[in-house]
């Protein structure tokens, strides 16, 4: 078997599994007053300093969630409610249309319930927004900005964007930006302090952490309107009672995620490498999508992405599934139809483009053998699929 | 007696098979896999999404292709320990069956989408592309079965007439049929939905779908007229005499009785059928029901289970998918283009679009589009 999803979940890490499992003996809600409260309280301040040191931010910045998507919708709506309820004016959300669906989803909300404009900033052909495309946007009239939100790094085609030139630009108007940095921590270097962000989404489960565990980090100056509310646990801004051994391993994977990150980004980067060389030399027309540099400056060290001319993405799944490897074939919808990808098509790919092509991720456990599985496979497959892509055009 | 040990010559167990199993989410595509993977061959479901807005829910026994169908197939598929995906089929879906619907209607035929589907769409856009995948056989929950002759593959109606298939079947030919599966066989529906409920599917008592999948509401007139608009004509008698008004003619179905509304009784008090739909003069043509009767039909486009008979054939008729069959004698067209059925006895209500499907026995001989009809008791054309 060979696993290329990483950027879906990847496996948790031995120390995780341990901090967690160590916790879900033990008795306590942080919230509680007595002896087992103050313990599991303990447990969950401790991770929130581990946390924060390995994000670069400060403890009383971590806002726990119950995942990514939690993180990116208290973002958006929080911000933008918390901006509009100060001046009625700002209502304008400005965004890179590579997002993720947990931020494009709840901007599309605000703009049909609740009133607010959003613009799609213009990336280039890697996907990445330009500063002065940024600029340019909210300079038309910075008094109705009520937040930007623009992806670390694409969970897609693993574009990085340019964070901090970005942020110095809202800030320059005074316009708070949040990013959704799931896909960013462990692969490559994210410091929430020096990028000048204002908030950040990080995920568990993306790192080698358990699922259902996230945080948003929360500049000390933000304060959004919550989307739960309850007993105010997090800041006042979340509320629901805090998971203690979920938190307990999400601080374990992200510690040794950002400690091995440049040795990571070295090995699997590598490996990657050798990925694209392979499936390039194996299928000469496979188009690699995303930016062509493959330096963890300009892409994420485990992501590769292509488009293979006349084959369909769920027809080159299938035969990869039924040899045991196992990739994607980007964003799927609820009914499991797969879509043409929204990223390429936001990057100018046709129709035909974004529904031929598959996303490898490599993550922590990535070895040689399987990149040589998926070599093995991969002329076969499309030669297969490309016969299934020519009956869909036959009548 | 002997009792050395018996080394088949030729092995009957069946060649193992690649399969895919169409799975819409219902208990006969379940159980159709469940029996596939359970006879040795090496399966894969695949949900067809046709809808290009579907729906969260079922409401009752019409739909299909909800998001709660497909995620009861993927259910059904866990259950039974089989890979499973959803494929969109639904531009397809739209080009070859919806738009060729609103076509036929528009021209005054009465069209069988389940017929079209399983032609153009489960056993060809899907079928295609499973043999291309690399798939032997696709698989489905019908109601029907299938002979491997020393002459050939050939299609009968399941033991179960109450819920055989093999109408909407009819379209298929040698190579389409050499590549299904009905494992439902001649199976009765309590029989599969207990084995659904034995073999732990959840879906053993989902109500069983009916009518047209893609018309949610059951509204065939309300759904043509999205598309077609209103176009008010007459309503005349066999005379010619306008008797009444209606707002399309293409909503009409020879041998409708219902929804006809016209103000004045007919002068004998018996209840009128609409007889003919011209849809040059957008006029309704009703009368008494004896005028219903057909004598003789001629269906073009012929799709021939197996070789192609010639020449003159004994055979049944049926014209709608749990119709009776009439005795008939089919005598195909020299050219191969069409087939002119003589009814035996008289067959009411038959309307151009329609398939028929002539039966030797239980076995399916082939199919044919209705064209143009015979009435039993003048002789005149209803073309």
């Amino acid at each position: 078997m060979a696993y290329f999803d990483h950027a879906a979940t990847t496996p948790m890490r031995a120390e995780a599994v341990r901090a967690m499992t160590g916790q879900l003996t033990v008795l306590g809600n942080p919230s509680s007053l007595h002896a087992s409260g103050r313990r599991a309280r303990r447990v969950v301040e401790e991770s929130r300093e581990i946390l924060a040191e390995a994000l670069g931010a400060r403890p009383s910045e971590i806002v726990y969630t119950a995942g990514g998507t939690e993180a990116d919708n208290l973002a958006v709506k929080g911000v933008y409610w918390a901006r509009t309820q100060d001046r009625p004016a700002r209502r304008r959300i400005l965004a890179s249309p590579v997002e993720h669906h947990a931020v494009l989803d709840p901007i599309l909300w605000l703009v049909e319930r609740e009133g607010a404009d959003v613009e799609w900033l213009d990336v280039d052909a890697d996907g990445r927004v330009a500063p002065e495309v940024l600029r340019a946007a909210i300079a038309r009239d910075p008094d109705s900005v009520a937040l930007v939100s623009v992806m670390w790094a694409n969970n897609e085609v693993g574009t990085v964007q340019p964070v901090a030139e970005l942020v110095a630009v809202a800030h320059e108007f005074g316009v708070p930006m949040h990013a959704d940095a799931v896909q960013a921590v462990g692969q490559i270097p994210v410091d929430f302090a020096a990028s000048g962000l204002d908030a950040m989404t990080v995920s568990g489960h993306k790192l080698g952490g358990p699922l259902g565990c996230g945080a948003l980090v929360l500049a000390r100056h933000m304060t959004p309107v919550p989307v739960l509310h309850g007993g105010g646990q997090e800041r006042d801004v979340r509320s629901g009672t805090l998971d203690t051994p979920s938190i307990a391993a999400f601080a374990a994977a992200a510690e040794i995620a950002v400690r091995e990150q440049p040795e990571y980004a070295a090995r699997v980067g590598a490996l990657r490498d050798s990925l694209v060389r392979r499936v390039v030399d194996e299928i000469p027309d496979a188009a690699l999508n995303g930016d062509p540099r493959l330096d963890p400056a300009y892409r994420l060290p485990g992501n590769a992405h292509f488009s293979f001319p006349g084959c369909e993405g769920d027809s080159l799944l299938l035969l990869l599934d039924a040899r045991g490897i196992e990739c994607s074939t980007g964003s799927a919808c609820s009914a499991g139809v797969a879509q043409p990808s929204h990223v390429l098509l936001a990057m100018g790919a046709d129709g035909a483009r974004a529904r031929g092509s598959l996303r490898f991720s490599l993550g922590h456990t990535s070895t040689a053998a399987e990149v040589d599985e998926l070599i093995d496979a991969i002329g076969p497959v499309v030669s297969r699929a490309r016969m299934a892509g020519l009956t869909a055009q036959r009548r | 007696m002997t009792d050395h040990a018996a080394t088949p010559e030729t092995p009957d167990t069946p060649r193992k098979l690649r399969v895919l199993a169409a799975m819409s989410g219902g208990v006969d595509s379940a159980v159709a896999a469940a029996r596939a993977h359970e006879a040795g061959h090496e399966v894969t479901g695949v949900h067809l999404a046709l809808s290009q807005n579907p729906q969260s829910f079922r409401t009752g026994a019409r739909g299909c292709c909800t998001l709660e169908d497909s995620r009861d197939a993927r259910r059904a598929a866990d259950v039974i320990g089989i890979p499973f995906y959803v494929w969109d089929l639904a531009e397809r879906f739209r080009e070859d069956v919806i738009e060729d619907f609103f076509a036929e209607y528009e021209a005054g035929r009465t069209p069988n989408p389940c017929l079209r589907c399983n032609e153009k769409i489960k056993f060809a856009a899907l079928l295609d592309r499973a043999l291309a995948l690399g798939f032997d056989a696709v698989c489905t929950g019908h109601y029907a079965v299938i002979v491997d002759s020393p002459a050939g593959r050939e299609l009968h109606r399941s033991a179960d007439h109450g819920k055989d298939q093999s109408y909407v079947l009819g379209v298929l030919d040698a190579d389409q049929l050499a590549h299904a599966l009905f494992p439902l066989g001649a199976d009765t529906k309590d029989a599969v939905r207990e084995e659904a409920e034995r073999r732990g599917l959840a879906v053993a008592r989902k109500p069983d779908s009916h009518d047209i999948c893609f018309i949610a509401d059951g509204d065939t007139q309300a759904f043509l007229a999205t598309r077609l608009g209103k176009t008010p004509g007459d309503i005349v008698d066999a005379d010619g005499a306008k008797i009444g008004e209606h707002e399309g003619a293409y909503a009409y179905t020879v041998g409708q009785r219902k929804g006809l509304r016209i103000g004045t009784p007919a002068a004998d008090g018996k209840p009128r059928y609409v007889l003919d739909i011209s849809p040059v003069t957008n006029t309704v043509t009703v009368g008494p029901a004896e005028a219903l009767n057909v004598s003789e039909l001629t269906g073009i486009r012929p799709r021939w289970c197996g070789e192609a008979p010639t020449g003159v054939l004994e055979c049944t008729a049926q014209v709608r998918a749990h119709g009776d069959e009439y005795p008939a004698v089919a005598e195909i067209a020299e050219d191969g283009a069409s087939v002119r059925v003589r009814l035996r006895e008289p067959m009411r209500g038959v309307a151009r679009g329609q398939a028929v499907v002539l039966y030797v026995g239980t076995r399916v001989v082939g199919s044919a589009t209705i064209d143009a009809t015979v009435r039993a008791e003048a002789g005149a054309g209803a073309a």
